[in-house]
């Protein structure tokens, strides 16, 4: 068995962790850092036996990120002051929004940069309010800007000049020239208050929000991850709603996104064995490319499966953009790559 | 991958992965008084790798990774892959380790207490705890010294020293020559050659140590001793450290505790033999 079959058992729950041989160890430990999975995995095994330095070294993980929590919802802390005094409202997205809503799948989760959603109409007003409080822009390149502010789901990203954290502003959740067109204002009129006074997406939303971040954003990497994030959250609300499921089946419609969340559920089931209702427990056999890619990582941690991989890139950019502006696109990105004066790094 | 090695250096266990077996090799080598622990699972990964699979034999180069990288990192001549695999293991420790606060710092120690030598590279740290090392001192380390964050005891990492440049000579002509590795010529650091510890670095390198002194060398100009503030200290160490955001609270209680703990100066030195000669004199008046 490889490891990061090891890693997805392990974290199913299928696998005895105290079973497991030196090696097989460092496999895991291995493919859970490629994964950023290690302190994930760090909080589903702290009530095991381990050898001592795996103890030791999860033991770490688990203090780390609670540290690494705390500073996360301090950043969100940090654009609510800067963003409270112009009245403008703003949900909070993924890892940070697990966070502060505490929800399951926060245990452990390394959150990178502090993801919010606002209204279109806000957007200008919070860009303004963001540089005045300190965040600078990244990106110089003015290719890279005018694509990200005419076709983009977000603004360019900042980063804050003294703390050194990244903030993404985003009007919705898919790029705007994406084939899937979610609702970004029912997103938003619907979203739920935290305990500390921050909001977050409504359960259905914030299901839909993952699978299409999982399924329909991206090349799936970090899939595993996500992967989890979205089998922790609709394990979670489903277990507080046994409506659940039903209602996630109608949000989903009306956000284009019904292929995307009942192919989260069944990759969740298959992988992490999510228990699904009738109507969401089917076989689809695209599916199993999808289970490919997300395994695709060796025992030492390097992704595998190049050309696997490439079709998985190929894919996330014909569904983000139209044929003719894809062409234009990397077009442009390739004579920007082949003239080092103008290179710069972008991942749009 | 085709051949791999480990290595335990302080609390940190190592594996090494590479395409060519010349590294390994050289790591081996350099490492085999070091107790390998096979049935210990790795904290870290490390990967020196061909970008292209033609790239193993065409103009081999090794490029740097494991479980984290550096996107921009120019790949090294296979020649220079011992270096390769040295960079490769600083960066694993110093962007994944949490388990103590990481100080890029050399260190010694006299029984159960510890001189830590901080400054940039150039500042001759590595040098200085090198050429301690080899007289009544256990070195520590010269690149790394982890502090404990719950008891402020300082840690060995007492890897293999990167001797650069001129230190090459001054160190090669006091040392048994099997102690020594490959000269590296041309590296883009200079001229590399590595030295390995004495046996009692090695052999004690679990056993922690309470920092007594805090120096921050500089080499060159005239000997001079500067006493330095609590401060001052606090923001240089913070510099110097790879995780002290990382651990939060914690970090920051533990460079709290250290800089009101023990005593700091700033040293100049235009030798290392006065270098040597402020380290012992400062010593010897921390200790009354």
């Amino acid at each position: 068995m490889s490891a990061i079959e090891t890693l997805v058992d392990l974290l199913a729950g299928r696998r005895d962790p105290e079973a497991l041989n030196p090696g097989e160890w460092d496999g895991v430990i291995g493919v859970a850092r490629a994964e950023a999975m290690l302190a994930t995995l760090a909080k589903r095994l702290a009530d095991a036996a381990l050898p001592e330095p795996v103890a030791q070294l999860l033991a770490d993980q688990r203090r780390a990120a609670e540290v690494a929590t705390k500073q996360a919802l301090w950043e969100a802390e940090m654009a609510r002051r800067a963003l409270a005094p112009e009245r403008i409202e703003f949900v909070l997205l993924k890892g940070t929004a697990y966070a502060a809503a505490d929800l399951s799948c926060s245990a452990g989760r390394q959150i990178g940069d502090l993801d919010i959603l606002v209204g279109r109409q806000d957007l200008g007003r919070a860009e303004n309010a963001l540089l005045k409080a300190g965040w600078e822009w990244v990106k110089s390149d003015p290719y890279d800007d005018a694509y990200y502010r005419e076709h983009m789901h977000e603004l360019p990203p900042l980063i804050h000049k003294s703390r050194d954290r990244m903030i993404d502003v985003h009007h919705t959740i898919l790029p705007r020239t994406h084939r899937k067109t979610p609702d970004p204002l029912a997103m938003l009129a619907d979203a739920v208050p935290t305990a500390d006074g921050f909001a977050v997406l409504c359960p259905t939303d914030m299901a839909c929000h993952c699978a299409a971040h999982l399924l329909a954003d991206g090349d799936l990497q970090g899939g595993l991850r996500n992967l989890w994030d979205y089998h922790r959250l609709a394990g979670e609300f489903a277990a507080a709603d046994p409506g659940f499921w039903g209602k996630l089946d109608g949000r989903a419609d009306q956000h284009g996104l019904r292929g995307e969340v009942h192919r989260a559920a069944r990759l969740a089931r298959d992988l992490y064995g999510a228990a699904l209702p009738s109507g969401w427990d089917r076989h689809d056999p695209t599916d199993r490319w999808f289970r490919r890619r997300l395994l695709a990582r060796d025992d030492w941690g390097r992704p595998t499966d190049f050309l696997l991989q490439q079709a998985f890139y190929v894919r996330s950019h014909w569904l983000r953009m139209p044929l003719a502006m894809l062409a234009r696109h990397l077009w442009t990105k390739w004579r920007k790559g082949h003239n080092p004066a103008s290179k710069g790094t972008s991942s749009a | 991958m085709r051949h791999s090695t480990r290595i335990a250096v302080g609390p940190v266990q190592f594996r090494v992965g590479s395409d060519w077996a010349e590294p390994i090799a050289a790591l081996d080598r350099l490492y085999a008084n070091y107790s390998k622990h096979e049935d210990r699972p790795a904290d870290a990964t490390v990967r020196l790798f061909a970008a292209r699979p033609w790239r193993r034999w065409l103009r081999p180069s090794v490029h740097i990774g494991g479980d984290y990288v550096v996107p921009d990192a120019l790949p090294l001549p296979l020649s220079m892959g011992l270096l390769a695999a040295e960079m490769g293991m600083n960066l694993q420790v110093a962007l994944g380790w949490r388990r103590h606060l990481l100080l890029h710092a050399s260190a010694v120690a006299k029984g159960a207490r510890a001189v830590i030598l901080s400054g940039a590279s150039g500042s001759g740290k590595s040098t200085l705890a090198a050429l301690l090392g080899e007289g009544d001192w256990r070195l520590m380390g010269d690149e790394f010294t982890l502090l404990a964050p719950e008891s402020g005891e300082a840690f060995a990492f007492p890897r293999a020293v990167s001797l650069k440049n001129e230190a090459i000579a001054e160190l090669a002509s006091r040392v048994d020559p099997a102690r020594l590795g490959p000269l590296l010529a041309g590296t883009p650091k200079g001229d590399i050659r590595h030295l390995v510890p004495c046996a009692e670095a090695i052999d004690r390198m679990d056993e922690a140590a309470r920092p007594s002194l805090l120096l921050f060398p500089r080499f060159g100009g005239d000997a001079a001793v500067e006493p330095m503030g609590e401060g001052e200290a606090f923001v240089r160490l913070t510099e110097a450290s790879t995780n002290y955001i990382a651990l939060g609270e914690a970090g920051f209680d533990a460079l709290t505790r250290l800089v009101r703990e023990v005593p700091a100066f700033a040293i100049a030195y235009p030798d290392s033999a006065s270098g040597m000669a402020l380290v012992e004199q400062l010593w010897a008046e921390a200790a009354r």
